[in-house]
């Protein structure tokens, strides 16, 4: 059995879940896995729809996963017109580069895979990406649909913080309770005691 | 790691229910039957379980960081230690993620070793499972001994081929680290011509046996429906009755050349999964001759292959192996440097305990053991 083109996946979801926004994002690697962006608000009906939908029955969720994408800057030089004061004394339009900086804000992502054990095809990939990394990292929850999110989105939740609405029990899976961090962000920096000397007295 | 029992709601006190007291008991982190490091927060109603969570994490050591921290090739060595009684394995499940990211091709005799290599993982990990299992249901010492003596011919055979006998570091994206000599394959075949009459040896004590059926026939059933939703991957999953097996759905390597059939239980209880291991030890020595009959000669790696400083170009991958717990996955996303922007491991051995709270519910407190035991997980999996 194969999966018809990620385009019709995305039609066939479009249509059978009124309101969705679904956006195909490719992916250049030889792998040819391509992913479908969901929207939060319609994420939780396309995975019920994908998961009974009797030619696709995604029935089994293989690897949920998140990703972490930080804020990145981009630089530009741009040419614009300015007053110069020119030699004499008077102002002269004059042609000056600038950079411009501007500031492109992370999110995190959250990562799906999906596969079929009664028609044996796969994989979909869903991704769900976050308002941002700091005060908005909250996502729909997939858990009710397939039970295979659970612990992995709890996982999800204590290396990278994202937060899923919905999970019946979202508690730190790998990690200590007290630990307050999210260690596989990009930007985690281990605390300094992390590293014990051995042979030195502190 | 999370789950004291703090956290808990407060125990219901005596004479609410008219059945007694309910006791809290945290079975581990050390207890000799959790294999590991492994925690169960488990609550009694007399002898019966009522509530039970794992809890996990001791091993971890964020497998993954070090992963994207490090080069492509310098991730394989690492990969040994996530299941540590299968690093062939584990090798396979990486480079095969690598290869689908990068499009690298494997020779064909490359394709074979691996075959032969992993089907004799397989053989010792379910030897040495259904050796375990037995020992948590009290069989001291001598089917765990028998399993062991087995399982040290193959890693003999690790040994004389990697160097190594579990941490073997054995497989390179694109083929092999070393060719397996005429004289190692001769010796496989030497070492496999006895393994049925072990397995034979086994089946013959212990099949029939009245305190092996008390215990395991009927306990700890899990659905089928409950299995597929879960994710429950692997021998676990196959004896609910479903037929997934990776090597069959996705025919990676060269997995479409053997003749070989998929064990499938009907139960689902704790019996049904330790008949899938001895039965897939049974299969697995199938593939094994097929595979040193049609062995080619030929390189074990194109040489141009580029190991150190391999970048892949932007995008990324899931490439997946059945693994002898079940689907080992690995989900790579590269942005064109060196390392892995994302490295991600799909530990099946984790994800099979999802279900564990369900499958032990009503059961009595010491079947949570056989239970846990035919899960089959290994904590340096289950944690990274």
């Amino acid at each position: 059995m194969t999966l018809p083109p990620i385009e019709d996946i995305q039609a066939q979801i479009v249509a059978g879940v009124p309101g969705s926004r679904v956006t195909v994002l490719p992916n250049g690697s030889p792998s040819a896995q391509h992913s479908l962006l969901l929207d939060h608000e319609h994420a939780r009906a396309v995975a019920e729809f994908l998961r009974n939908d009797p030619n696709l029955r995604l029935d089994y969720c293989s690897l949920v996963t998140g990703v972490d994408w930080p804020d990145t800057e981009t630089t530009e030089k741009v040419k614009v017109k300015k007053l110069v004061a020119g030699p004499d004394g008077s102002e002269q339009e004059q042609e000056v580069e600038e950079t411009r900086k501007t500031k492109v804000p992370g999110y995190l992502e959250a990562v799906y895979h999906l596969f079929s054990m009664e028609k044996k095809h796969g994989p979909v990939v869903l991704r769900m990406r976050t308002a941002n990394r700091t005060d908005g990292t909250h996502l729909p929850s997939l858990t009710a649909v397939w039970r295979s999110a659970e612990f992995q989105e709890r996982e999800a939740f204590d290396l990278y913080g994202i937060i899923f609405d919905g999970h019946p029990d979202l508690r730190r899976i790998l990690m200590w309770d007290g630990f307050v961090d999210h260690p596989m962000r990009k930007d985690y920096v281990p605390p300094a005691d992390d590293i014990l000397v051995t042979g030195v007295n502190p | 790691m999370s789950g004291h029992v703090a956290d808990l709601e407060p125990i219901v006190g005596p004479g609410d229910n008219g059945l007694g007291d309910i006791m809290e008991v945290s079975m581990g982190p050390h207890h000799p039957s959790t294999h590991g490091v492994f925690r169960m927060d488990v609550r009694l109603e007399g002898e019966r379980v009522v509530r039970l969570k794992p809890v996990f994490g001791y091993l971890h050591r964020n497998h993954e960081k070090i992963a994207e921290n490090g080069a492509y090739l310098s991730a394989i060595p690492y990969t040994d230690r996530l299941d540590y009684l299968c690093s062939m394995t584990n090798n396979w499940g990486y480079v095969l993620a690598v290869e689908k990211l990068a499009g690298i091709q494997v020779p064909e005799r490359a394709e074979y070793i691996r075959v032969i290599v992993s089907e004799l993982t397989r053989f010792q990990n379910h030897a040495g499972l259904v050796g375990f299992l037995l020992q948590d249901m009290g069989a001291s010492g001598t089917p765990l001994m028998y399993a062991f003596r087995e399982r040290e011919k193959i890693l003999d055979l690790f040994e004389s081929l990697s160097g190594a006998r579990m941490m073997c570091n054995y497989m390179r994206f694109g083929g092999l680290r070393v060719d397996a000599s005429a004289a190692w394959l001769e010796e496989v075949r030497q070492v496999i011509a006895g393994l049925p009459r072990f397995i034979d040896e086994y089946e013959k004590l212990l099949r029939g046996n009245e305190i092996l059926m008390a215990r395991t026939q009927g306990v700890g059933v899990l659905p089928r429906e409950l299995a597929i939703n879960a994710g429950v991957t692997g021998p676990m999953l196959r004896a609910s009755g479903v037929n997934y097996d990776v090597r069959k759905v996705d025919k990676y390597g060269i997995y479409d050349r053997f003749h070989f059939r998929v064990p499938l239980g009907e139960h689902g209880d704790v019996y049904d999964r330790y008949m899938m291991r001895v039965l897939e030890m049974r299969e697995s020595l199938t593939i094994l001759e097929q595979a040193l009959r049609d062995i080619p000669a030929g390189p074990i790696i194109d040489p141009k292959t580029r190991l150190r400083g391999l970048r892949p170009k932007a995008g990324e991958a899931y490439g997946r192996i059945e693994s002898p717990k079940g689907e080992l996955g690995f989900f790579l996303i590269s942005d064109g440097s060196t390392n892995p922007y994302r490295y991600r491991v799909r530990p099946p051995s984790m994800i099979n305990l999802t279900i564990l709270e369900d499958m032990c519910l009503g059961e009595n407190i010491a079947d949570t053991v056989i239970i846990l035991g035919s899960v089959d997980i290994v904590l340096g999996e289950v944690d990274r």
